[in-house]
């Protein structure tokens, strides 16, 4: 079968996948950690601890307020220093607990061996409880809380579950890591989740460059006897979307093989790439019978559901320079990135970028003491001068940038005319469709800062919406 | 020990960026000329790397000039750039646009040409048709073909007057061969039998190798289909427009060769004569003067093939490609606001009935 | 010859005919709009800075001439013109104008490149828009300054400039015109509009941190850090600075710019318009008294 992919522009940036063959290790536990009280998309979470208080790995010390949180667990047992603010990437104080550790006793009931539970012993209203309470948001870096993705409105309805293990970014391999070493909790976890949907279908979409993982994925799948039926999968492809009529529950996982191109990773880019569907612009993946959820949150699915365990820790991808070992290790949340640094062997030299996430869209630190959060899927450590900007020349008109555009934007004109001061103009030529993936500031040869334009246009035109 | 002095760099994403720039696939054109150039030599001699070298040093020095006399001053844009890892280089010339525009002129003249012409020729195609419109990206025309349109308007006879190969010399005594399009139009003029023009011609593999007289770059379309395959390798350029231009140029010359034989010359000599494969790899795919969009690069290229051979079939000159691409040239501004891509998520008709239930 | 004449010849026709169709068309389909809006726009600035709350001045003038009908333009006001522009278009339509006191854009951040080290490198471009949502500045401060410069971009009168050295804008008071477009340009809100003061002596905070003493004085020197010492001092003299989020409040309408909580500030962050002149501060007792009586 041809390989799949998006069909509107893309690219492969040199990947650098420096620790794919590094298997998961755990870190050391931190002495102290700040857990942000805001991991997710939404409104803060409650803060229920106060100073002097002992908690244990996995105690709820803040629940969610609001229609769209998330409740946050501690990630060691320890006593609760103080409820102050701790810096994010961005240098902004957010509100956080500090906890000093002492020990590492987890709280009862959490479940910490690898024996695999493949009942579902729950109602989809349980899960969906469960899978609140154990704290979970998308791991991809958006993190949007999980639980408000599953509540699909009355009117609406899902036909398939995509999994995302494209991890399309450079540098990063945690993703990759956790489907090559954990195969079966990530295909359980799709399961209860497509379970939880109701639908017959979860796929799992992963890039081509992760052979290893796709053969061992569907050997997983077979062998739970989860692969769907000889002419299912592509049935179920061609049908444009279907009612989700499966009072049985029961159904199908299926692992698709994606071409290795950027950006595929992001929802709407995998849902085309995957099912051929557009997401309109300005609507949502349900819109288009689709829920998308990363691997890694599958995989944190089956541990709060089956396991019991809270998200208190992740695996997170450690690499760039000057890291003497760089790695895929699970780290507690909030432990701070300077501690973490600090004991695989930073080296820091000047003109220095930590960032948190991949090269393309990951945030820059401004300070290394900011905590690793569950959005947080890469440290990424870029040292000298290459990765500064460059000077810029004239555009040429090469169209590179039209040509890899996912979105099938012309940046080279948003970018002028944002810089013309046109607004109106940028608006109407769907500035703001651009998902700011970084494509065409990555390929213009001229290296003019295309994507620096179309951010400013976009705060404009915000300023101007606000007034 | 993590030092708690060391100073972070914060800057926007994406935080990497490609190998390829300006000036890098500037040079790989003109090193994908420079089997042409050398087959140029081979057939012409000598004086033809004396052109060349004429028209690079006068393209070259024009925009410096230009550069210097007039650029003294450039508008600030709208976002300065802070923390830059390389300084802008202070003279544009550095790029090698002004070169391959040099280069590009210089393949497209006949060797015979009086050195002043041939660099009164680099001048204007810098100074007028490139740097008036504010240099590099800026100039709605290609210069090279704006240059080579200049000059066929005020030195018709000796842009047109091809020495025979092997023997440039011999110009000099009034002795030139007129290239296949040249003798033929001439030729049916004239009455005579399309056989009769043609068993003087050289063969299509011949063309194909180089040997035929014409310009100094279209001595031999093999060496600039090389050089043509090497730039579709490095991805400098893509396939469609080389792709769609020939098809447009060979199609329509091959329909009326199948209406006629007696009349029109097989679609062939078209092809491999005339600076169509100059043109198809190097002129239409100029970055700067062609479409932005996918489709607006088929369209250009297309209808500068058809324009191409409308040219060469009903126009007064043998030779259509300059003139059919400095006219779709004027039209890119056009062809860009009619054919935007398709943008993502922004449907023609709305969500199907089914998707909203 | 008689092909010269013949060409003439039609090619006059030609542009008779045709300068007989634009003189049809320019009668025919003329607008014919109010002639006091000429006039009212020629008393105007003519900068369109849409301080006035209309597209340009041109807008203005349309919003005037409505106002006038109704007899009434008390609510319309040219910041930039200021009172002698309001006073003339008052006298030309015979109706009273509004009398507000001209205001002027004040800076509320003291974060210097002395008084705020460099905690990071910036690299990209230069504009408080884009780098605002990236990170809290160079200084480390969440709330101040930084630094590049989008509200002189914005400033159509040349009133604010950058200073190299502190890396703050400054405000020429001269020039200023109190449009606010800097307030709307500023993606931290750093400036405000206050009255120019009696006798032009202004006073006023210059920190916008709401952080913690402790924190805040850790990005910046010239922080606020709200131990209100400025507040007690004024409770006895006019009540006008208060304490809200850990930073103090000015209230301009209560000051009298006696700059007695100038000195108390162990940070320095009340600023002056004026010089504060040790020997002078018998003379602002003075002054104090007379209020307080």
């Amino acid at each position: 079968m041809k390989s799949m992919t998006f069909s509107k522009g893309g690219m492969h940036p040199h990947d650098h996948k420096l620790t794919a063959d590094r298997p998961i290790e755990n870190m050391i536990l931190p002495a102290t950690v700040w857990i942000p009280l805001i991991q997710h998309i939404g409104s803060p979470a409650q803060v229920l601890v106060k100073e002097g208080d002992l908690v244990k790995v996995g105690t709820l010390i803040a629940k969610g307020q609001g229609m769209i949180s998330a409740p946050v667990h501690s990630s060691v047992s320890g006593t609760v220093i103080k409820v102050d603010t701790v810096l994010d990437a961005g240098g902004f104080r957010k509100p956080a607990v500090l906890i000093k550790r002492d020990g590492d006793n987890w709280e009862e009931g959490i479940v910490r061996n690898f024996d695999l539970v493949k009942s579902i012993d729950y109602s989809p209203d349980q899960i969906t409880d469960k899978i609140n309470d154990g704290g979970l948001v998308g791991k991809g870096g958006a993190t949007f809380p999980t639980r408000v993705k599953y509540l699909v409105p009355p009117g609406r309805s899902v036909d398939t579950l995509l999994i995302n293990g494209v991890e399309c970014e450079p540098y990063l391999t945690s993703d990759h890591r956790l489907m090559l070493e954990r195969p079966e909790e990530v295909v359980l976890g799709s399961n209860l989740l497509r379970f939880t949907l109701g639908v017959k279908l979860a796929i799992i979409g992963v890039e081509e460059n992760k052979a290893d993982a796709i053969k061992i994925l569907r050997q997983t799948i077979d062998a739970m006897g989860l692969s769907p039926p000889k002419g299912f999968l592509q049935a179920h492809m061609k049908a444009k979307a279907g009612p989700s009529d499966n009072p049985s529950r029961a159904g199908y996982i299926a692992v698709i093989a994606l071409k290795v191109k950027y950006p595929q990773g992001a929802e709407k880019q995998l849902i085309e790439a995957i099912l051929g569907r557009e997401v309109p612009s300005g609507k949502l993946p349900l819109d288009v019978g689709v829920i998308v959820n990363n691997v890694a949150t599958a995989h944190s699915a089956y541990k709060i559901v089956q396991k019991h365990k809270p998200m208190v820790e992740r695996i997170v991808t450690v690499t760039g320079d000057g890291i003497a070992r760089p790695g895929n290790y699970k780290i507690r949340i909030g432990m701070l990135v300077r501690e973490v640094l600090q004991e695989l062997g930073f080296v820091p030299s000047s003109n220095t970028k930590v960032i948190l996430g991949g090269p393309m869209m990951g945030k820059t630190l401004t300070s290394l003491d900011v905590p690793v959060t569950k959005g947080c899927s890469g440290i990424l450590v870029l040292q000298g001068e290459q990765h500064s900007r460059q000077a810029v020349g004239a555009c040429i008109r090469c169209a590179s940038c039209v040509s890899v555009c996912p979105m099938g934007l012309e940046p080279y004109l948003l970018e002028k005319l944002v810089g013309l001061g046109r607004l109106e103009e940028a608006e109407k030529h769907a500035i703001r469709d651009c998902v700011e993936c970084g494509s065409c500031s990555y390929v213009c040869p001229a290296k003019r800062g295309i994507l620096d334009y179309i951010r400013l246009g976009k705060a404009q035109l915000m300023r101007v919406k606000r007034s | 020990m993590v030092n708690d002095s060391a100073v972070l760099t914060v800057s926007l994403s994406p935080h990497v960026v490609g190998q390829q720039n300006t000036s890098w696939i500037m040079w790989s054109v003109v090193l994908a000329l420079l089997p042409a150039l050398g087959v140029g030599i081979y057939t012409f001699g000598w004086q033809a790397l004396v052109v060349v070298l004429v028209v690079l040093a006068s393209a070259v020095l024009t925009e410096f000039l230009v550069q210097v006399l007039f650029f003294s001053r450039r508008p600030k844009p709208a976002l300065v750039l802070r923390g830059l890892h390389s300084k802008q280089s202070k003279w544009s010339i550095v790029d090698g646009s002004a070169a391959l525009t040099g280069l590009l002129l210089a393949l497209n003249l006949p060797v015979g040409i009086p050195l002043w012409q041939a660099a009164l020729g680099g001048v204007f195609a810098i100074a007028v048709a490139k740097m008036a419109f504010g240099g590099l990206g800026h100039n709605p025309f290609n210069p090279a073909l704006a240059g080579r349109a200049f000059m066929l308007a005020s030195f018709p006879v000796t842009m047109t007057s091809f020495a025979r190969p092997y023997d440039w010399q011999a110009m000099v005594d009034g002795l030139t061969a007129p290239t296949i399009l040249t003798g033929v139009k001439e030729g049916l003029k004239q009455g005579l039998d399309l056989g009769q023009i043609l068993s003087a011609a050289p063969t299509y593999f011949e063309q194909f190798l180089g040997n035929e007289g014409g310009c100094i770059g279209e001595a031999s379309a093999l060496a600039l289909l090389l050089g043509g395959v090497f730039l579709l390798a490095t991805k400098v350029i893509s396939w469609e427009m080389p792709f769609f231009f020939l098809l447009g140029l060979g199609g329509l010359t091959g329909m009326f060769f199948m209406l006629d034989p007696s009349q029109y010359i097989n679609p062939l000599y078209h092809l491999l004569s005339g600076g169509a494969v100059l043109a198809a790899f190097f002129m239409i795919t100029d970055m700067v003067t062609s479409p932005m969009s996918f489709v607006g690069k088929i369209i250009f290229a297309f209808s500068a093939g058809v324009l191409t051979a409308l040219i060469r079939l009903f126009g007064s000159y043998p030779e259509g490609a300059s003139y059919a691409i400095l006219i779709m040239n004027a039209l890119v501004p056009l062809i860009d606001r009619y054919s935007k891509p398709s943008r993502f998520g922004r449907l023609k008709k709305p969500l199907s009935k089914e998707l909203k239930a | 010859m008689n092909s010269v004449l013949i060409a003439m010849l039609s090619l006059g026709a030609t542009a008779a005919l045709l300068a007989l169709i634009l003189f049809f068309v320019s009668k025919k389909f003329v607008v014919i709009g109010d002639e006091r809006q000429v006039d009212v726009q020629a008393l105007l600035p003519g900068i369109n800075c849409g301080a006035c709350g209309f597209a340009g001045c041109g807008g203005f003038a349309s919003a005037l001439l409505k106002a006038a009908d109704k007899g009434d333009l008390a609510d319309l006001r040219c910041p930039p013109g200021g009172q002698p522009v309001m006073d003339g278009i008052g006298a030309y339509f015979g109706l009273q104008t509004s009398s507000a006191e001209k205001v002027i854009a004040v800076l509320r951040c003291g974060g210097s490149c002395q008084a705020s080290s460099t905690k990071v490198h910036y690299q990209g471009p230069v504009s408080c828009t884009v780098s605002h949502g990236l990170f809290a500045g160079e200084g480390g401060c969440s709330f101040g300054c930084l630094g590049q410069g989008d509200c002189v971009d914005v400033c159509k009168f040349d009133a604010l400039s950058m200073n190299a050295k502190t890396g703050l804008p400054e405000i020429d008071a001269q020039k200023c015109t109190g449009c606010g477009a800097c307030l709307k340009v500023c993606p931290r809100t750093l400036f405000f509009l206050r009255g120019l003061g009696k006798r032009e002596r202004r006073v006023w905070i210059n920190c916008s941190s709401t952080e913690k003493g402790a924190l805040a004085r850790k990005n910046c020197d010239k922080a606020c850090i709200g131990c209100a010492k400025c507040v007690k001092v004024c409770e006895g003299i006019v009540g006008a600075i208060s304490l809200v989020n850990n930073l103090a409040q000015l209230d301009p309408d209560k000051c009298i710019a006696c700059g007695k909580c100038v000195p108390v500030c162990p940070t320095a962050a009340i600023m002056t318009s004026f010089e504060l002149v040790k020997s002078k501060l018998n003379s602002i007792d003075a002054l104090v008294t007379e209020v307080q009586a």
